[in-house]
Protein backbone atom coordinates (compact mmCIF):
# COMPACT_ATOMS: atom_id res chain seq x y z
CA UNK A 1 0.00 0.00 0.00
CA UNK A 2 1.33 3.62 -0.67
CA UNK A 3 2.22 5.47 2.33
CA UNK A 4 1.10 9.18 1.32
CA UNK A 5 -1.99 7.48 0.78
CA UNK A 6 -2.05 6.44 3.87
CA UNK A 7 -1.32 9.30 5.37
CA UNK A 8 -3.84 11.40 3.46
CA UNK A 9 -6.80 9.03 5.02
CA UNK A 10 -5.25 9.23 8.40
CA UNK A 11 -5.71 13.35 7.99
CA UNK A 12 -9.06 12.85 6.38
CA UNK A 13 -10.41 10.77 9.26
CA UNK A 14 -9.35 13.21 12.00
CA UNK A 15 -11.92 16.23 11.60
CA UNK A 16 -14.69 13.70 11.60
CA UNK A 17 -13.36 11.66 14.51
CA UNK A 18 -12.60 14.85 16.88
CA UNK A 19 -16.48 15.94 15.60
CA UNK A 20 -18.06 12.78 16.87
CA UNK A 21 -18.35 13.22 20.12
CA UNK A 22 -19.49 16.66 19.81
CA UNK A 23 -22.56 15.33 17.64
CA UNK A 24 -23.29 12.52 20.40
CA UNK A 25 -23.65 15.02 22.67
CA UNK A 26 -25.93 17.52 21.31
CA UNK A 27 -29.21 14.80 21.61
CA UNK A 28 -30.44 16.06 24.77
CA UNK A 29 -32.73 13.42 26.57
CA UNK A 30 -36.73 13.81 26.64
CA UNK A 31 -37.05 15.05 30.16
CA UNK A 32 -39.45 12.45 32.53
CA UNK A 33 -42.32 14.58 32.40
CA UNK A 34 -42.41 13.86 28.84
CA UNK A 35 -42.28 10.37 28.68
CA UNK A 36 -44.57 10.01 31.57
CA UNK A 37 -46.95 12.49 29.64
CA UNK A 38 -46.50 10.80 26.38
CA UNK A 39 -47.50 7.24 28.15
CA UNK A 40 -50.70 8.71 29.41
CA UNK A 41 -51.81 9.72 26.05
CA UNK A 42 -51.00 6.73 24.70
CA UNK A 43 -53.20 4.74 26.90
CA UNK A 44 -56.32 7.85 26.59
CA UNK A 45 -56.04 6.95 22.95
CA UNK A 46 -56.78 3.51 23.86
CA UNK A 47 -59.07 3.76 26.37
CA UNK A 48 -61.08 6.58 25.35
CA UNK A 49 -62.63 5.49 22.11
CA UNK A 50 -64.27 2.49 23.49
CA UNK A 51 -65.58 4.38 26.48
CA UNK A 52 -66.79 6.99 24.36
CA UNK A 53 -69.16 4.14 22.44
CA UNK A 54 -69.96 2.31 25.66
CA UNK A 55 -71.33 5.26 27.06
CA UNK A 56 -73.27 6.22 23.24
CA UNK A 57 -74.90 2.87 22.94
CA UNK A 58 -76.18 2.89 27.12
CA UNK A 59 -77.40 6.53 26.22
CA UNK A 60 -79.02 4.78 23.01
CA UNK A 61 -80.56 1.70 24.74
CA UNK A 62 -81.66 3.87 28.06
CA UNK A 63 -83.23 6.21 25.54
CA UNK A 64 -84.90 3.62 23.37
CA UNK A 65 -85.95 0.98 26.44
CA UNK A 66 -87.34 3.89 28.50
CA UNK A 67 -90.53 4.29 26.59
CA UNK A 68 -93.74 2.52 28.42
CA UNK A 69 -94.42 -0.81 26.94
CA UNK A 70 -91.27 -1.49 25.47
CA UNK A 71 -89.78 -5.54 25.62
CA UNK A 72 -86.40 -5.33 27.31
CA UNK A 73 -85.59 -2.85 30.11
CA UNK A 74 -83.46 0.22 29.89
CA UNK A 75 -79.67 0.11 31.64
CA UNK A 76 -81.46 2.07 34.45
CA UNK A 77 -83.44 -0.26 35.29
CA UNK A 78 -81.15 -3.41 34.68
CA UNK A 79 -79.17 -2.02 37.21
CA UNK A 80 -81.86 -1.65 40.01
CA UNK A 81 -83.11 -4.85 39.55
CA UNK A 82 -79.80 -6.28 39.63
CA UNK A 83 -78.08 -4.41 42.45
CA UNK A 84 -78.20 -7.29 45.00
CA UNK A 85 -76.95 -9.65 42.76
CA UNK A 86 -73.72 -7.56 41.48
CA UNK A 87 -73.01 -6.09 44.59
CA UNK A 88 -73.31 -9.70 46.73
CA UNK A 89 -71.62 -12.65 44.01
CA UNK A 90 -70.74 -14.66 47.05
CA UNK A 91 -74.35 -15.66 48.56
CA UNK A 92 -75.31 -19.38 49.10
CA UNK A 93 -78.47 -19.82 50.06
CA UNK A 94 -78.50 -23.64 49.53
CA UNK A 95 -79.57 -25.65 45.45
CA UNK A 96 -79.23 -23.41 42.64
CA UNK A 97 -80.23 -20.41 44.78
CA UNK A 98 -76.23 -19.06 44.86
CA UNK A 99 -74.46 -15.57 44.04
CA UNK A 100 -73.36 -15.13 40.32
CA UNK A 101 -69.91 -16.12 41.81
CA UNK A 102 -70.84 -19.93 42.10
CA UNK A 103 -72.35 -19.89 38.86
CA UNK A 104 -69.15 -18.88 37.08
CA UNK A 105 -67.15 -20.84 39.04
CA UNK A 106 -68.93 -23.71 38.43
CA UNK A 107 -69.21 -23.16 34.45
CA UNK A 108 -65.62 -22.24 34.72
CA UNK A 109 -64.68 -25.68 36.41
CA UNK A 110 -66.63 -27.60 34.33
CA UNK A 111 -64.42 -25.55 30.92
CA UNK A 112 -61.21 -25.84 33.02
CA UNK A 113 -61.60 -29.91 33.69
CA UNK A 114 -63.04 -30.30 29.35
CA UNK A 115 -60.85 -28.15 27.86
CA UNK A 116 -57.78 -29.48 29.61
CA UNK A 117 -58.47 -32.86 28.47
CA UNK A 118 -58.69 -31.68 24.93
CA UNK A 119 -55.69 -29.59 25.04
CA UNK A 120 -53.77 -32.70 25.96
CA UNK A 121 -55.57 -34.95 23.08
CA UNK A 122 -55.57 -32.48 20.89
CA UNK A 123 -52.20 -31.66 20.68
CA UNK A 124 -51.49 -35.63 20.75
CA UNK A 125 -53.71 -36.37 17.70
CA UNK A 126 -52.41 -33.00 16.25
CA UNK A 127 -48.85 -34.28 16.03
CA UNK A 128 -49.92 -37.86 15.14
CA UNK A 129 -51.65 -36.03 11.94
CA UNK A 130 -48.55 -33.50 11.50
CA UNK A 131 -46.27 -36.01 11.55
CA UNK A 132 -47.35 -39.04 9.56
CA UNK A 133 -48.48 -39.20 6.10
CA UNK A 134 -50.94 -42.14 6.65
CA UNK A 135 -52.55 -41.26 10.11
CA UNK A 136 -52.89 -37.78 7.93
CA UNK A 137 -54.62 -39.77 4.92
CA UNK A 138 -57.68 -42.07 7.27
CA UNK A 139 -57.85 -39.33 10.09
CA UNK A 140 -58.06 -35.58 8.78
CA UNK A 141 -61.31 -36.50 6.32
CA UNK A 142 -62.95 -37.64 9.31
CA UNK A 143 -61.89 -34.61 11.54
CA UNK A 144 -63.33 -32.31 8.45
CA UNK A 145 -66.78 -33.78 8.76
CA UNK A 146 -67.01 -33.74 12.89
CA UNK A 147 -65.94 -30.68 13.40
CA UNK A 148 -68.80 -29.37 11.60
CA UNK A 149 -70.88 -30.73 13.78
CA UNK A 150 -72.74 -28.28 16.30
CA UNK A 151 -71.81 -27.94 20.22
CA UNK A 152 -74.86 -28.99 21.17
CA UNK A 153 -75.80 -31.51 18.75
CA UNK A 154 -73.42 -33.65 20.75
CA UNK A 155 -75.53 -33.42 23.98
CA UNK A 156 -78.02 -35.76 23.56
CA UNK A 157 -75.43 -38.49 22.32
CA UNK A 158 -73.51 -37.71 25.68
CA UNK A 159 -76.24 -37.86 28.09
CA UNK A 160 -77.61 -41.04 26.46
CA UNK A 161 -73.66 -42.31 26.75
CA UNK A 162 -72.80 -40.76 30.12
CA UNK A 163 -76.45 -40.46 31.78
CA UNK A 164 -75.47 -38.11 34.21
CA UNK A 165 -75.44 -33.93 33.39
CA UNK A 166 -71.74 -33.66 34.69
CA UNK A 167 -70.05 -35.87 32.43
CA UNK A 168 -71.71 -35.05 29.68
CA UNK A 169 -71.16 -30.99 29.74
CA UNK A 170 -67.61 -31.93 30.02
CA UNK A 171 -67.60 -34.16 26.80
CA UNK A 172 -69.67 -31.45 24.74
CA UNK A 173 -67.15 -28.75 25.84
CA UNK A 174 -64.45 -31.38 25.07
CA UNK A 175 -65.79 -32.58 21.62
CA UNK A 176 -66.30 -28.66 20.80
CA UNK A 177 -62.42 -27.51 21.64
CA UNK A 178 -60.35 -30.21 20.46
CA UNK A 179 -60.66 -29.63 16.57
CA UNK A 180 -59.03 -26.37 16.36
CA UNK A 181 -56.39 -27.19 18.21
CA UNK A 182 -56.28 -30.61 16.48
CA UNK A 183 -56.02 -29.39 13.13
CA UNK A 184 -53.54 -25.84 14.07
CA UNK A 185 -51.06 -28.75 15.75
CA UNK A 186 -51.39 -30.63 12.80
CA UNK A 187 -50.16 -27.50 10.21
CA UNK A 188 -47.79 -26.38 12.85
CA UNK A 189 -45.84 -29.58 12.61
CA UNK A 190 -46.18 -29.95 9.18
CA UNK A 191 -44.85 -26.40 9.01
CA UNK A 192 -41.44 -27.36 11.14
CA UNK A 193 -38.66 -26.25 8.37
CA UNK A 194 -36.64 -29.07 7.14
CA UNK A 195 -33.43 -26.95 8.60
CA UNK A 196 -34.54 -27.95 12.34
CA UNK A 197 -34.90 -31.42 10.88
CA UNK A 198 -31.59 -31.58 9.48
CA UNK A 199 -30.07 -29.55 12.94
CA UNK A 200 -31.68 -32.33 15.07
CA UNK A 201 -30.43 -35.32 12.78
CA UNK A 202 -26.67 -34.32 12.92
CA UNK A 203 -27.00 -33.67 16.52
CA UNK A 204 -28.98 -36.61 16.62
CA UNK A 205 -31.63 -36.27 19.03
CA UNK A 206 -34.23 -39.26 19.67
CA UNK A 207 -37.59 -39.21 18.95
CA UNK A 208 -38.22 -37.70 22.40
CA UNK A 209 -35.96 -35.09 22.81
CA UNK A 210 -37.03 -34.66 18.64
CA UNK A 211 -40.73 -34.26 20.37
CA UNK A 212 -39.50 -31.69 23.44
CA UNK A 213 -36.87 -29.85 22.13
CA UNK A 214 -37.75 -29.23 18.35
CA UNK A 215 -41.37 -30.48 17.59
CA UNK A 216 -43.23 -28.54 20.52
CA UNK A 217 -41.39 -25.54 20.18
CA UNK A 218 -41.36 -24.85 16.60
CA UNK A 219 -44.92 -25.35 16.91
CA UNK A 220 -45.97 -23.89 19.57
CA UNK A 221 -46.96 -20.60 17.92
CA UNK A 222 -49.97 -22.77 15.83
CA UNK A 223 -50.56 -24.65 19.01
CA UNK A 224 -51.18 -21.17 20.87
CA UNK A 225 -53.74 -20.21 17.57
CA UNK A 226 -55.49 -23.49 18.13
CA UNK A 227 -55.63 -23.46 21.72
CA UNK A 228 -57.03 -19.67 22.30
CA UNK A 229 -59.64 -20.92 19.26
CA UNK A 230 -60.43 -23.75 21.10
CA UNK A 231 -60.90 -22.11 24.83
CA UNK A 232 -63.49 -19.58 23.22
CA UNK A 233 -65.27 -22.77 21.48
CA UNK A 234 -65.87 -24.06 24.68
CA UNK A 235 -67.11 -21.43 26.50
CA UNK A 236 -69.27 -21.04 23.81
CA UNK A 237 -70.25 -24.44 24.01
CA UNK A 238 -70.93 -24.61 28.25
CA UNK A 239 -73.30 -21.76 28.65
CA UNK A 240 -75.41 -23.57 25.97
CA UNK A 241 -74.96 -27.20 27.30
CA UNK A 242 -75.62 -25.66 30.73
CA UNK A 243 -78.98 -24.16 29.75
CA UNK A 244 -80.47 -28.01 29.01
CA UNK A 245 -78.49 -29.99 31.54
CA UNK A 246 -79.56 -27.76 34.59
CA UNK A 247 -77.86 -27.40 37.73
CA UNK A 248 -75.62 -24.83 39.21
CA UNK A 249 -73.78 -23.03 36.62
CA UNK A 250 -74.21 -19.31 34.40
CA UNK A 251 -76.14 -21.18 31.50
CA UNK A 252 -78.88 -22.57 33.52
CA UNK A 253 -78.90 -18.96 35.58
CA UNK A 254 -79.80 -17.32 32.54
CA UNK A 255 -82.26 -20.03 31.55
CA UNK A 256 -83.92 -19.77 34.74
CA UNK A 257 -84.21 -16.09 34.86
CA UNK A 258 -86.16 -16.60 31.52
CA UNK A 259 -88.30 -19.00 33.06
CA UNK A 260 -88.80 -16.35 35.49
CA UNK A 261 -88.88 -13.32 33.50
CA UNK A 262 -86.14 -11.67 35.10
CA UNK A 263 -84.66 -10.01 32.09
CA UNK A 264 -82.78 -7.74 34.42
CA UNK A 265 -80.43 -10.85 35.41
CA UNK A 266 -80.30 -12.22 31.92
CA UNK A 267 -78.49 -8.82 31.06
CA UNK A 268 -76.23 -8.88 33.85
CA UNK A 269 -75.87 -12.85 33.49
CA UNK A 270 -74.98 -12.17 29.79
CA UNK A 271 -72.63 -8.82 30.59
CA UNK A 272 -70.75 -11.20 33.08
CA UNK A 273 -70.02 -14.31 30.34
CA UNK A 274 -69.22 -11.54 27.70
CA UNK A 275 -66.19 -10.74 30.20
CA UNK A 276 -65.23 -13.59 31.24
CA UNK A 277 -64.79 -14.99 27.67
CA UNK A 278 -62.81 -11.99 26.72
CA UNK A 279 -60.22 -12.68 29.78
CA UNK A 280 -60.02 -16.48 28.88
CA UNK A 281 -59.18 -15.39 25.32
CA UNK A 282 -56.86 -13.00 26.80
CA UNK A 283 -55.39 -15.65 29.34
CA UNK A 284 -54.62 -17.79 26.84
CA UNK A 285 -52.92 -15.29 24.20
CA UNK A 286 -50.98 -14.54 27.30
CA UNK A 287 -49.82 -17.71 27.90
CA UNK A 288 -48.57 -18.38 24.16
CA UNK A 289 -46.93 -14.91 24.15
CA UNK A 290 -44.76 -15.80 27.18
CA UNK A 291 -44.02 -19.36 25.68
CA UNK A 292 -43.54 -18.31 22.16
CA UNK A 293 -41.65 -15.04 23.13
CA UNK A 294 -38.62 -15.62 20.64
CA UNK A 295 -40.24 -18.68 18.67
CA UNK A 296 -41.61 -15.66 15.89
CA UNK A 297 -39.86 -15.38 12.73
CA UNK A 298 -36.95 -12.98 12.28
CA UNK B 1 -2.01 -39.74 0.12
CA UNK B 2 -4.03 -40.84 2.93
CA UNK B 3 -8.09 -40.43 2.36
CA UNK B 4 -9.65 -39.57 5.48
CA UNK B 5 -12.86 -38.70 3.55
CA UNK B 6 -13.64 -40.23 0.91
CA UNK B 7 -16.64 -40.14 -1.73
CA UNK B 8 -16.71 -43.12 -3.85
CA UNK B 9 -18.55 -43.47 -7.04
CA UNK B 10 -21.35 -41.18 -6.10
CA UNK B 11 -24.31 -40.91 -8.07
CA UNK B 12 -27.60 -39.31 -7.38
CA UNK B 13 -31.30 -39.67 -8.82
CA UNK B 14 -34.08 -37.92 -7.71
CA UNK B 15 -37.02 -39.39 -8.50
CA UNK B 16 -40.60 -37.24 -8.60
CA UNK B 17 -43.84 -39.20 -9.83
CA UNK B 18 -42.38 -40.85 -13.35
CA UNK B 19 -39.92 -38.08 -13.80
CA UNK B 20 -36.24 -38.10 -13.02
CA UNK B 21 -33.61 -36.41 -12.92
CA UNK B 22 -29.71 -37.20 -12.52
CA UNK B 23 -28.39 -34.72 -10.60
CA UNK B 24 -24.90 -36.18 -9.65
CA UNK B 25 -22.43 -38.24 -11.63
CA UNK B 26 -19.18 -40.33 -10.68
CA UNK B 27 -18.41 -38.62 -7.71
CA UNK B 28 -15.08 -39.54 -6.48
CA UNK B 29 -12.75 -37.28 -4.23
CA UNK B 30 -10.49 -38.04 -1.32
CA UNK B 31 -9.46 -35.84 1.16
CA UNK B 32 -6.84 -36.01 3.77
CA UNK B 33 -6.76 -35.33 7.57
CA UNK B 34 -6.50 -30.94 8.28
CA UNK B 35 -7.68 -30.34 4.58
CA UNK B 36 -9.30 -27.27 3.64
CA UNK B 37 -11.25 -28.11 0.23
CA UNK B 38 -13.79 -25.97 -0.95
CA UNK B 39 -16.11 -27.37 -3.66
CA UNK B 40 -17.22 -24.40 -6.46
CA UNK B 41 -20.13 -24.56 -8.99
CA UNK B 42 -22.93 -22.74 -10.66
CA UNK B 43 -26.18 -22.51 -8.89
CA UNK B 44 -28.08 -26.01 -8.84
CA UNK B 45 -25.25 -27.57 -9.99
CA UNK B 46 -25.92 -30.25 -7.09
CA UNK B 47 -23.42 -28.76 -4.47
CA UNK B 48 -25.41 -29.17 -2.03
CA UNK B 49 -26.84 -32.16 -2.57
CA UNK B 50 -23.20 -33.87 -2.34
CA UNK B 51 -22.97 -32.45 0.80
CA UNK B 52 -26.01 -33.32 1.97
CA UNK B 53 -24.80 -36.52 0.97
CA UNK B 54 -21.49 -36.25 3.13
CA UNK B 55 -23.42 -35.05 6.37
CA UNK B 56 -25.90 -38.57 5.40
CA UNK B 57 -29.01 -36.12 5.08
CA UNK B 58 -29.53 -37.65 1.71
CA UNK B 59 -28.61 -40.73 0.33
CA UNK B 60 -26.74 -41.77 -2.78
CA UNK B 61 -28.23 -43.70 -4.82
CA UNK B 62 -25.25 -45.60 -5.86
CA UNK B 63 -21.79 -45.27 -4.52
CA UNK B 64 -20.91 -44.20 -0.92
CA UNK B 65 -19.32 -41.72 1.55
CA UNK B 66 -16.36 -43.43 3.52
CA UNK B 67 -15.06 -41.69 6.79
CA UNK B 68 -11.42 -43.54 8.00
CA UNK B 69 -12.24 -45.99 5.83
CA UNK B 70 -15.44 -46.89 7.52
CA UNK B 71 -19.24 -46.15 5.50
CA UNK B 72 -21.21 -43.63 6.80
CA UNK B 73 -24.75 -42.84 5.90
CA UNK B 74 -26.51 -41.84 8.25
CA UNK B 75 -26.15 -37.95 10.12
CA UNK B 76 -23.99 -37.17 12.99
CA UNK B 77 -21.49 -35.13 14.95
CA UNK B 78 -18.68 -36.57 13.27
CA UNK B 79 -19.99 -34.37 9.80
CA UNK B 80 -21.11 -31.60 11.70
CA UNK B 81 -22.62 -28.99 9.40
CA UNK B 82 -23.05 -24.76 9.31
CA UNK B 83 -25.67 -24.70 7.16
CA UNK B 84 -26.40 -21.09 4.96
CA UNK B 85 -29.19 -19.78 6.44
CA UNK B 86 -27.52 -20.23 10.09
CA UNK B 87 -30.68 -22.86 11.32
CA UNK B 88 -29.80 -22.36 14.81
CA UNK B 89 -33.09 -22.51 16.55
CA UNK B 90 -35.30 -19.42 17.61
CA UNK B 91 -36.35 -20.01 21.19
CA UNK B 92 -33.14 -21.12 22.30
CA UNK B 93 -30.54 -18.50 23.26
CA UNK B 94 -27.00 -18.58 21.84
CA UNK B 95 -25.49 -20.53 24.65
CA UNK B 96 -28.44 -22.95 24.65
CA UNK B 97 -28.25 -23.33 21.14
CA UNK B 98 -24.57 -24.42 21.07
CA UNK B 99 -25.06 -26.53 24.02
CA UNK B 100 -27.92 -28.39 22.67
CA UNK B 101 -25.11 -30.41 20.61
CA UNK B 102 -22.93 -30.44 23.19
CA UNK B 103 -24.98 -32.21 25.76
CA UNK B 104 -25.97 -34.97 22.62
CA UNK B 105 -21.69 -35.76 22.05
CA UNK B 106 -20.06 -35.14 25.10
CA UNK B 107 -23.17 -36.87 27.72
CA UNK B 108 -20.79 -39.33 28.88
CA UNK B 109 -17.34 -37.79 28.43
CA UNK B 110 -18.17 -34.60 30.08
CA UNK B 111 -19.61 -33.56 32.96
CA UNK B 112 -21.81 -30.52 33.68
CA UNK B 113 -19.61 -27.80 34.32
CA UNK B 114 -16.80 -28.89 31.74
CA UNK B 115 -19.86 -29.11 29.31
CA UNK B 116 -20.42 -25.44 29.78
CA UNK B 117 -16.79 -24.50 29.70
CA UNK B 118 -16.84 -26.01 26.58
CA UNK B 119 -19.61 -24.29 25.50
CA UNK B 120 -18.31 -21.06 26.46
CA UNK B 121 -14.71 -22.00 25.17
CA UNK B 122 -16.69 -22.53 21.29
CA UNK B 123 -17.93 -19.19 21.59
CA UNK B 124 -15.30 -17.45 22.52
CA UNK B 125 -13.31 -19.20 19.92
CA UNK B 126 -15.78 -17.25 17.39
CA UNK B 127 -15.75 -13.98 19.46
CA UNK B 128 -19.25 -14.68 20.48
CA UNK B 129 -19.22 -14.96 23.93
CA UNK B 130 -20.47 -11.96 24.96
CA UNK B 131 -23.67 -12.84 23.26
CA UNK B 132 -24.43 -15.62 25.39
CA UNK B 133 -27.55 -15.26 26.22
CA UNK B 134 -28.97 -13.46 23.35
CA UNK B 135 -31.62 -15.20 21.38
CA UNK B 136 -30.78 -15.66 17.22
CA UNK B 137 -33.60 -13.06 16.09
CA UNK B 138 -31.07 -10.25 18.58
CA UNK B 139 -28.16 -10.82 17.04
CA UNK B 140 -27.16 -9.63 13.14
CA UNK B 141 -26.47 -12.51 10.53
CA UNK B 142 -22.93 -12.84 10.62
CA UNK B 143 -23.06 -13.24 14.63
CA UNK B 144 -25.57 -15.85 13.97
CA UNK B 145 -23.38 -17.31 11.11
CA UNK B 146 -20.18 -16.92 14.15
CA UNK B 147 -22.74 -18.95 16.45
CA UNK B 148 -23.58 -21.82 13.62
CA UNK B 149 -19.89 -22.39 13.38
CA UNK B 150 -19.45 -22.90 17.15
CA UNK B 151 -22.09 -24.99 17.45
CA UNK B 152 -20.49 -27.20 14.65
CA UNK B 153 -16.83 -26.88 16.14
CA UNK B 154 -18.11 -27.45 19.44
CA UNK B 155 -19.30 -31.07 18.31
CA UNK B 156 -15.54 -31.80 17.59
CA UNK B 157 -16.43 -33.16 14.18
CA UNK B 158 -14.01 -35.04 11.89
CA UNK B 159 -15.05 -33.22 9.13
CA UNK B 160 -16.80 -29.73 9.14
CA UNK B 161 -19.30 -29.48 6.55
CA UNK B 162 -19.42 -25.23 5.10
CA UNK B 163 -22.88 -24.90 2.80
CA UNK B 164 -22.04 -21.36 1.51
CA UNK B 165 -21.70 -20.15 4.84
CA UNK B 166 -21.05 -16.85 4.19
CA UNK B 167 -23.42 -16.45 1.06
CA UNK B 168 -25.61 -14.15 2.50
CA UNK B 169 -23.65 -11.72 4.47
CA UNK B 170 -22.31 -8.40 2.92
CA UNK B 171 -19.26 -8.15 2.27
CA UNK B 172 -17.19 -7.17 4.28
CA UNK B 173 -18.88 -9.58 7.03
CA UNK B 174 -18.00 -11.54 4.75
CA UNK B 175 -14.55 -11.06 4.56
CA UNK B 176 -13.94 -10.78 8.51
CA UNK B 177 -15.49 -14.72 8.51
CA UNK B 178 -13.24 -15.65 6.17
CA UNK B 179 -10.88 -14.19 8.32
CA UNK B 180 -12.11 -15.78 11.46
CA UNK B 181 -12.20 -19.35 9.80
CA UNK B 182 -9.19 -19.10 8.35
CA UNK B 183 -7.35 -18.37 11.63
CA UNK B 184 -9.72 -21.44 13.39
CA UNK B 185 -8.52 -23.74 10.56
CA UNK B 186 -5.21 -22.89 11.75
CA UNK B 187 -5.69 -23.16 15.40
CA UNK B 188 -7.39 -26.29 15.06
CA UNK B 189 -6.16 -28.14 12.08
CA UNK B 190 -9.78 -29.30 11.16
CA UNK B 191 -10.70 -31.11 7.98
CA UNK B 192 -12.91 -28.74 6.08
CA UNK B 193 -15.36 -29.00 3.33
CA UNK B 194 -16.82 -25.60 1.95
CA UNK B 195 -19.50 -24.87 -0.56
CA UNK B 196 -19.16 -21.57 -2.25
CA UNK B 197 -19.55 -19.57 -5.39
CA UNK B 198 -17.38 -17.20 -4.73
CA UNK B 199 -13.96 -17.31 -6.54
CA UNK B 200 -11.74 -15.26 -4.25
CA UNK B 201 -13.28 -16.68 -1.27
CA UNK B 202 -12.52 -20.37 -2.45
CA UNK B 203 -9.28 -19.60 -3.42
CA UNK B 204 -8.37 -17.28 -0.12
CA UNK B 205 -9.25 -20.15 2.49
CA UNK B 206 -8.62 -23.89 0.44
CA UNK B 207 -5.93 -26.07 0.04
CA UNK B 208 -7.40 -27.18 -3.14
CA UNK B 209 -10.49 -26.35 -5.24
CA UNK B 210 -13.16 -28.74 -6.65
CA UNK B 211 -15.26 -27.75 -9.38
CA UNK B 212 -17.81 -29.01 -11.01
CA UNK B 213 -19.48 -28.66 -14.00
CA UNK B 214 -22.96 -27.79 -14.57
CA UNK B 215 -26.02 -30.29 -14.19
CA UNK B 216 -28.45 -32.13 -14.65
CA UNK B 217 -25.29 -35.19 -14.40
CA UNK B 218 -22.59 -33.01 -12.64
CA UNK B 219 -18.90 -34.15 -12.45
CA UNK B 220 -16.19 -32.79 -10.96
CA UNK B 221 -14.83 -31.09 -14.02
CA UNK B 222 -11.42 -30.26 -12.52
CA UNK B 223 -9.30 -30.02 -9.10
CA UNK B 224 -6.99 -27.22 -8.62
CA UNK B 225 -4.02 -27.06 -5.93
CA UNK B 226 -3.62 -23.78 -4.59
CA UNK B 227 0.12 -23.75 -3.47
CA UNK B 228 -0.21 -20.73 -0.84
CA UNK B 229 1.12 -20.83 2.09
CA UNK B 230 -0.37 -20.05 5.30
CA UNK B 231 -1.10 -18.19 7.37
CA UNK B 232 -2.73 -16.15 4.32
CA UNK B 233 -3.08 -12.34 4.28
CA UNK B 234 -5.92 -11.20 2.42
CA UNK B 235 -3.77 -7.68 1.76
CA UNK B 236 -0.64 -9.31 0.42
CA UNK B 237 -2.90 -12.23 -1.57
CA UNK B 238 -4.30 -9.55 -3.86
CA UNK B 239 -0.74 -8.88 -6.01
CA UNK B 240 0.44 -12.84 -5.31
CA UNK B 241 1.08 -14.05 -9.08
CA UNK B 242 0.02 -17.47 -7.17
CA UNK B 243 -3.02 -16.34 -6.41
CA UNK B 244 -3.75 -14.13 -9.23
CA UNK B 245 -3.15 -17.64 -11.09
CA UNK B 246 -5.44 -19.81 -9.26
CA UNK B 247 -7.74 -17.73 -9.51
CA UNK B 248 -7.82 -16.82 -13.36
CA UNK B 249 -7.84 -20.64 -13.79
CA UNK B 250 -11.29 -21.05 -11.70
CA UNK B 251 -12.61 -17.71 -13.54
CA UNK B 252 -11.92 -19.57 -16.60
CA UNK B 253 -13.69 -22.70 -15.95
CA UNK B 254 -16.48 -21.75 -14.36
CA UNK B 255 -17.10 -18.96 -17.51
CA UNK B 256 -15.47 -20.19 -20.47
CA UNK B 257 -15.66 -23.47 -20.42
CA UNK B 258 -18.93 -24.09 -18.18
CA UNK B 259 -20.51 -21.08 -18.46
CA UNK B 260 -24.02 -21.46 -16.93
CA UNK B 261 -26.69 -21.50 -19.89
CA UNK B 262 -29.67 -20.37 -18.13
CA UNK B 263 -33.01 -22.65 -18.34
CA UNK B 264 -35.59 -20.99 -20.76
N1 LIG C 1 -35.43 -33.26 -2.99
C1 LIG C 1 -35.23 -33.00 -4.29
N2 LIG C 1 -36.04 -33.57 -5.21
C2 LIG C 1 -35.85 -33.31 -6.52
N3 LIG C 1 -34.88 -32.54 -7.02
C3 LIG C 1 -34.05 -31.95 -6.16
C4 LIG C 1 -34.17 -32.16 -4.74
N4 LIG C 1 -33.19 -31.45 -4.13
C5 LIG C 1 -32.50 -30.83 -5.10
N5 LIG C 1 -33.00 -31.14 -6.33
C6 LIG C 1 -32.48 -30.68 -7.60
O1 LIG C 1 -31.12 -30.98 -7.65
C7 LIG C 1 -30.40 -29.95 -8.30
C8 LIG C 1 -29.23 -29.52 -7.43
O2 LIG C 1 -29.69 -28.80 -6.31
P1 LIG C 1 -28.68 -28.25 -5.20
O3 LIG C 1 -27.85 -29.38 -4.72
O4 LIG C 1 -29.48 -27.53 -4.19
O5 LIG C 1 -27.80 -27.23 -6.04
P2 LIG C 1 -26.74 -26.16 -5.55
O6 LIG C 1 -26.56 -26.30 -4.07
O7 LIG C 1 -25.51 -26.47 -6.31
O8 LIG C 1 -27.26 -24.82 -5.93
C9 LIG C 1 -31.38 -28.83 -8.58
O9 LIG C 1 -31.70 -28.85 -9.95
C10 LIG C 1 -32.57 -29.18 -7.76
O10 LIG C 1 -33.75 -28.81 -8.40
MG1 LIG D 1 -26.99 -24.87 -2.44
Amino acid sequence: MNMSAAKIEIETATPAASAAPVVAMTPKRPPRTEAYARMARQTAARVIPPLVVIALLTLVWELVCRRAGSALPPPSKVFKDTKELILDPFFDHGGIDKGLFWHLSASLQRVAFGYSLSAIAGIALGVLVGQSVWAMRGLDPLFQVLRTIPPLAWLPLSLAAFRDGQPSAIFVIFITSIWPIIINTAVGIRNIPQDYRNVAAVVQLNPLEFFSKIMIPAAAPYIFTGLRIGIGLSWLAIVAAEMLIGGVGIGFFIWDAWNSSHISEIILALFYVGIVGFVLDRLIAGIGKFVTRGTAQN
Amino acid sequence: MTAYLKLDHIDKVFTRGAATTEVLKEINLTIEKGEYVSIIGHSGCGKSTLLNIIAGLTGATTGGVLLENREVNSPGPDRAVVFQNHSLLPWLTVYENVRLGVDKVFSRTKSRAERDAWVMHNLSLVQMAHARDKRPSEISGGMKQRVGIARALAMEPKVLLLDEPFGALDALTRAHLQDSVMALHQKLGNTILMITHDVDEAVLLSDRIVMMTNGPSARIGEVLEVPLTRPRKRLELATSATYLKCRQRVLEFLYERHRFIEAA
